[in-house]
């Protein structure tokens, strides 16, 4: 099956602005300073499965642009579809490349090229405090130990953890777990960040702040979401159904189609 | 900052170890009865007040009633009565060292001390980190015991051990399959497949 709308030509972040879908949500703020290129992901003919169940079918599809929201119903291969990005599965058949890159064979380069950011922070906080636990992605790099300091307080001011440096990890609020954890992500400066239904577990509050801080990313950022609001101000919307693509276009056609399949 | 913090995690740990052998021969419980009051005597000169050392010993208190009451009707009272102290010595011994040291410079100790095990095939880096998850987990599954007990408890599911075991067994092996996931996602590693799920 066909997606019902095949993208184009990518949009501006000025045209998406003004675009038709008038969803009320944490993003829309201006961009900073982007680099000059967002990340270019090239899936050919994908399949993957588990336990003999096919769970993506046949995936084709090229992203280039800096925000990309994906939806889909439960099982229909979102989830999946997010981790070939990054190298945590690779595809039973077909081609995955970042930026040309081969997760089967650049595993390492991959990613550091893509990070993740998962549904339960809990699960992603490894280490107990949430100065160590930022500091965890940087071990093994060649900078010295006043360099990765010097990171480490840059992201905790840059994300208000500051004052709680040295808390441990698990005394943190659901909305500053999730907030650890992306800090945690984007310590290693990676030019694309995939979140996985990040705000699931976050009441409005932080689900907004969590929202804001994905608009105000300079990389890549690919999202997959129930919450239809935060894809508000996206470039690209994917919409998955039984591990196809049905939909892909900008976000208010894309929701639209994804709504009435859902209804 | 006490001394205890200020002294680095090596004499600390080296302390803990022999501690751990050492009073294995002591026998006389009141003299294991010294060495618990020294302990207590660290967590004083450390800053904690009884409300800390109280949060210490909370947890395990069911564990030491258990082995108390079986060892004593086993072995004699006075027996079970040394046991218990020795046990909780130790445990406030080894949660004295943690609460004084940075898990940071623990572990970088710990990588330090194992690594002549190298050769041997010992990875200081990943022992390092199983005892990081270990200390960052222990509070997330008491966190989880704590949910699937109140869930059994709306349910009207009575207190029976295994209506709490094994739904807390298959929660904390998927969160053990979802947190490799998150080292491996986070650590760059290319030293192995990807998870083949």
């Amino acid at each position: 099956m066909q997606p019902q709308v095949k993208w184009g030509n990518p949009m501006t972040v000025s045209s998406i602005a003004a675009s038709s879908l008038r969803l009320q949500g944490a993003a829309g703020s201006p961009l900073p300073s982007l680099p000059a290129a967002a990340t270019t992901i090239e899936i050919s003919d994908v399949f993957h499965g588990f336990d003999g169940r096919e769970v993506l079918r046949g995936l084709c599809v090229t992203l280039t642009q800096r925000r990309i929201g994906i939806v889909g119903a439960n099982g229909s291969g979102k989830s999946t579809f997010a981790r070939l990005l990054n190298g945590l599965l690779l595809p039973a058949r077909g081609k995955v490349r970042i930026d040309g890159l081969d997760p089967a064979r650049d595993l390492r380069a991959v990613r550091r090229k893509v990070g993740f950011v998962f549904q339960n922070p809990d699960t992603q906080i490894v280490l107990p405090t949430v100065e160590e636990d930022i500091a965890f992605g940087l071990k093994g790099h060649k900078s010295g130990a006043a360099d990765r300091a010097a990171k480490v307080t840059e992201i905790l001011d840059r994300f208000g953890l500051a004052d709680l440096r040295q808390a441990p990890a698990h005394r943190l609020s659901g909305g500053q777990k999730q907030l650890l954890a992306i800090a945690g992500v984007l310590i290693t400066a990676p030019d694309c960040i995939v979140f996985d239904e990040p705000t699931t577990l976050l009441d409005l509050r932080n689900a907004r702040r969590v929202g804001q801080v994905i608009a105000d990313l300079t990389q890549t950022a690919i999202v997959v979401t129930h919450d239809l609001p935060l894809l508000a101000g996206f470039d690209r919307v994917l919409v998955f159904d039984q591990g196809r693509i049905v939909a892909d276009d900008e976000p208010g056609p894309a929701l639209r189609a994804y709504v009435e399949r859902m209804t | 900052m006490s001394p205890l913090h200020r002294c680095p995690p090596g004499p600390k740990l080296a302390t803990l170890a022999l501690a751990g052998t050492g009073l294995m021969f002591v026998t006389n419980p009141f003299a294991m009865l010294d060495f618990l009051a020294l302990t207590l005597l660290g967590f004083h000169v450390a800053g904690f007040g009884g409300a800390r050392i109280w949060r210490q010993i909370r947890p395990m208190l069911w564990m030491l009633a258990v082995l108390f009451l079986v060892q004593g009707g086993l072995a004699g009272w006075t027996l079970a009565a040394l046991i218990v102290a020795r046990l909780l010595t130790l445990m406030l011994l080894a949660s004295l060292v943690t609460l004084t040291t940075r898990t940071e410079d623990l572990i970088a100790t710990l990588e330090r001390l194992l690594t002549p095990l190298a050769p041997l095939g010992v990875n200081p880096a990943k022992v390092g980190l199983a005892v990081s998850l270990a200390l960052r987990f222990l509070p997330v599954i008491a966190e989880e015991a704590e949910r699937v007990r109140e869930a059994q408890a709306a349910r009207g599911l009575g207190t029976h051990p295994l209506a709490l075991i094994l739904p807390l067994i298959v929660r904390v092996l998927k969160a053990a399959e979802e947190v490799a996931e998150a080292i491996e996602a986070r650590s760059g590693h290319d030293d192995g497949p990807a998870l083949s799920r």
